[in-house]
């Protein structure tokens, strides 16, 4: 999704946020007017709910009393169904049992785009928020008047309305007699106060979780449809490589219980009725088709830093400040250094899963995509379909952290099932699949140079960032749907995605009275798309690993260095947080502790993070012994919802910053799997601890990945605490610590 | 070629006609339509298709199904009681809400159920040590991690 998740026209809001008068801890800060009126009157309508502004879109009245929200999101894992039910439960007083969240499925819920950029709160959540309270006040009008009283009179609660002094009670259902709301939502919209909430801001626990230890099918990959079948796609050795030719005949003698061949261009996919007879079709498919080789030849063997750098670049700049005039002066006052991160992979535990039916001229599809609509659009544009003619519902598959392989395995599905109309088909990718054809997040350079002035502050700061695009998201275009490249009639991706994500986090969120800011952006060798965070996991990395480089220079202790140049108050506040969380933690000879902060987007929400580390100096061997954050994510919905995630973010980024590496030879990607691709294991995972302030009267900026994003710096400080070595290339390379 | 098969799951017996080379993992699933175990990577390290076997903890997406004669297999499923009652370790992955996306969760259930019964109080190093074949990648492992430590205090 382009652009940030901070919407300035929440303008009171904004003001609010503006005064600066701040509480530090786990308090509720409230502005004097919300304590006169017990209401916030809102002055603008949440994107989502602007866009889609009847009521009957969001929220429908069940005949049972109970209310079904519909979000045009997607759970994934991050437990977006309890957070929105919570939402829509206070604001319409009913018992959390009493809503259910149908997630995203054209057609039925609203298009909310991408399930992306930590924006789900900010956006469907509040729309949500805002479409309840509309609701609210619509059913009191209607309950006033079918009692010829004021809704002044009338109580609402547990689902039920009444009036005050009487014994009678309305369902919601019973008021409105079989019928929806409708109106379109219009402010002024009075909204609960948070000290009346029952259940937002508190760890309510998900209920799927028991779901999930029952072993229910709550997975696309558990769908069984009546006749399904098994299909599995059959990918050429490179990205370019062409199907030559294939002898179906042959083939279909070698394999048993074979349905169907699915050829069109070089798109080769085999179906049958037993889902090992599909895999081993695919199996014996891979020996019997012959592909050209690929005319792109991969940077095997040379260094991707040097490489990615002398990649022909779109350059710009992202920020101007000062003159950096007297930044190169030989008085011993400037560093510089150079960082690098590579390609690195999503690397879902469930290989991504599609299911589809193409039935009487419509095309359904069942995906676990992070933009159902997007995707729809994409797909139904690919196989030459009107939109309407193709219906997609949302459902959970394995964590996804970004755009992996889940709208290819989907659209793989639904390739097979236009061949085979009224057959059901199920295709899952397989692990090598996975691992060699998602999108990967770029790699990724940045160079940094800064001068201290006589005070040790920082004066000059200069930093430049080379990335690929951090977006090939469906976004309608069916030239980013994996398979739409091999068909007869291919597709080609868009030259250029969004670039915006390679600059994310560029900016230092410190107070720098001379900076220059440049970008350039290059087509590197693999496949990219959105990985959590996108470009400022690697950007903060580079900027936090300076902060550190910086405060040695200046001889400043890490955390007073970065308060030095930090003015906004909640970054300070997060930052102190973590402070006092490690302050009487205690290091052994090897080892040390680092930090690191950065507010998402610069934007969205404040994490700090630290990290202590052991080091072993005879085989470079690093351990992550144990990883704090401090984490202001403005409102909280639900608090164990935000640590869970966090706690997710510092274990993810700090396998990602240890260990991981795709890799690839001269034709195609050469890590297929979880041995030549190892991600962390209990054995080597740190414990976690998670502080979060909680900012009760102010937007909430959702949490998915600012914990990410500065994992890195805080280990690779950590490291230098501990044994002097100074980390600069990612993964962390145990010669590099020896050495 | 597919032969008639019976195998004893989840304490009962089951008849499937099945190729005895099929890998147990898609017999559970497609013929006996289990969700417990679930595929993720088809070379036996990630755990997420795990089930017991004779008590012990083990993957199922290459195993052979015909050499499943004579052995108790228990999935997920059937680590629930028959009257529907949590056992001690799925109840403290709820109370603890040890899950993201949950897709390794059955694998970590079955490990974690494997190792409390060998050892019914391990330390931390142990837990860690018998939960180490199990990939997540939604970094929830702190979260399983206390929550057998809480199955192992409260059984």
């Amino acid at each position: 999704m382009k652009g940030t998740t901070y919407n300035p026209q929440f303008s009171r809001r904004k003001f609010i946020s503006s005064l600066g008068c701040l509480t530090i801890g786990f308090s509720l800060f409230r502005p004097a007017w919300a304590e006169a009126d017990n209401v916030l009157l809102e002055d603008t309508l949440p994107g989502s709910l602007r866009r889609e502004p009847r009521l009957d879109a969001w929220l429908e009245i069940l005949a049972d009393g109970r209310v079904r929200v519909l979000t045009g999101k997607m759970e994934l894992g991050q437990g977006i169904r309890t957070a929105i039910a919570q939402v829509a439960a206070d604001e319409l007083d009913l018992n959390l049992d009493q809503v259910e969240v149908h997630l995203v499925e054209t057609g039925r819920t609203p298009n909310e785009g991408y399930t992306a950029g930590s924006g789900s709160m900010e956006n469907s959540a509040m729309s949500v928020r805002y479409a309840a309270a509309y609701a609210r006040q619509k059913l009191l009008d209607l309950a006033a008047q079918r009692w010829k009283t004021e809704p002044g009179q009338l109580l609402m609660a547990n689902g039920k309305i009444s009036q005050k002094g009487k014994k009678q009670t309305l369902t919601f259902a019973q008021l409105l007699d079989g019928t929806q709301l409708k109106d379109e939502v219009k402010l002024p919209i009075k909204l609960k106060s948070p000290d009346t909430y029952r259940y937002v801001g508190k760890a309510i626990p998900r209920t799927d979780i028991e779901q999930m230890v029952r072993a229910e099918a709550i997975y696309v990959q558990d769908l069984r449809l009546p006749g399904m079948v098994h299909a599995r796609v059959v990918r050429p050795p490179a990205y370019r490589s062409q199907l030559q030719s294939f002898d179906e005949k042959a083939f279909a003698e070698k394999v048993p219980g074979l349905l169907k061949t699915v050829i069109n261009g070089s798109f080769l996919a085999v179906v049958a009725s037993d889902e090992y007879q599909a895999i081993q079709a695919r199996e014996v498919a891979l020996k019997h088709a012959l592909w050209s080789g690929s005319p792109i030849v991969l940077p095997e063997g040379e260094n991707l830093d040097t490489y990615i750098r002398k990649l022909p670049a779109r350059s710009q700049k992202v920020k101007e400040q000062g003159t950096l005039n007297d930044l190169d002066q030989a008085d011993g006052k400037t560093l510089k250094a150079s960082y690098f991160k590579p390609y690195q992979m999503h690397g879902s535990i469930g290989p991504s899963c599609g299911v589809a039916l193409y039935k009487e001229g419509t095309l359904h599809v069942w995906s676990h995509s992070q933009g159902i609509y997007p995707f729809r659009d994409a797909l139904a544009k690919m196989l030459g379909l009107d939109a309407e003619k193709v219906h997609i519902t949302g459902v959970p598959g394995s964590g996804c952290y970004g755009h992996n392989g889940a709208d290819d395995a989907a659209t793989d599905a639904a390739l097979v099932a236009m061949a085979m109309p009224g057959t059901p088909v199920r295709l899952q990718w397989m692990r090598d699949d996975e691992h060699a054809w998602e999108p990967y997040g770029s790699a990724m350079c940045m160079d940094v140079e800064a001068r201290l002035d006589e005070a040790g502050k920082i004066s000059h700061w200069r930093y430049a960032v080379w990335s690929d695009s951090h977006s090939s998201r469906p976004g309608g275009n069916p030239g980013n749907l994996l398979a739409s490249w091999y068909l007869s009639k291919p597709f080609v991706p868009p030259a250029t995605g969004y670039f915006g994500g390679g600059f994310r986090n560029s900016e230092p969120y410190y107070n720098i009275p001379n900076q220059r800011i440049d970008a350039h952006a290059f087509e590197g060798p693999l496949r990219v798309s959105s990985l959590r965070s996108l470009g400022a996991y690697a950007n903060i990395f580079a900027v936090e690993s300076f902060m550190d480089e910086l405060a040695v220079k200046a001889q400043k202790d890490p955390i007073e260095f970065r308060l030095a140049h930090s003015t906004d108050e909640r970054a300070i506040a997060v930052i102190q947080k973590l402070q006092e969380m490690i302050k009487n933690e205690k290091t052994d000879k090897n080892e040390g502790i680092g930090v690191a902060f950065a507010r998402y987007k610069n934007v969205a929400s404040y994490c700090a993070v630290a990290a202590k580390v052991a080091v072993d100096k005879n085989s470079g061997a690093v351990k992550v012994l144990h990883m704090w954050a401090a984490l202001d994510a403005g409102e909280v919905i639900n608090l164990d919802g935000i640590i869970n995630q966090t706690e997710g973010c510092l274990i993810q980024a700090a396998s990602w910053t240890l260990k991981e590496e795709v890799q690839f030879d001269t034709q195609q990607v050469s890590t297929r799997d979880w041995l030549s691709y190892p991600i962390l294991r209990y054995s080597e995972v740190p414990t976690v601890e998670v502080a979060v302030i909680s900012r009760p009267e102010l937007p909430p900026l959702g949490a998915g990945e600012a914990g990410v994003v500065p994992t890195a710096a805080a280990i690779v400080n950590a490291i230098y605490r501990a044994n002097g070595k100074r980390i600069r290339h990612l993964p962390i390379d145990a010669k590099e610590i020896t050495g | 070629m597919e032969k008639d098969l019976t195998l004893k799951v989840n304490g009962k017996s089951r008849t499937v006609r099945v190729d005895p080379a099929t890998p147990l993992l898609y017999v559970l699933r497609n013929k006996l339509q289990l969700n417990g175990p679930k595929y993720g990577c088809g070379i036996e390290v990630c755990g997420a298709c795990m089930v017991l076997m004779d008590g012990q903890a083990m993957p199922s997406c290459r195993i052979p199904v015909g050499e499943m004669a004579g052995r108790t297999i228990i999935t997920l499923e059937g680590i629930t009681r028959p009257n529907g009652e949590l056992h001690p370790v799925q109840r403290a992955f709820v109370q603890e809400q040890a899950a993201q996306c949950g897709y390794c969760l059955n694998g970590m259930v079955v490990a974690a159920v494997a190792l409390l019964e060998t050892n019914k109080k391990p330390d931390d190093e142990t837990i860690r040590a018998g939960m180490d074949r199990n990939l997540c990648r939604c970094g929830t492992h702190t979260r399983i991690l206390k929550a057998v430590k809480r199955a192992a205090d409260e059984a």
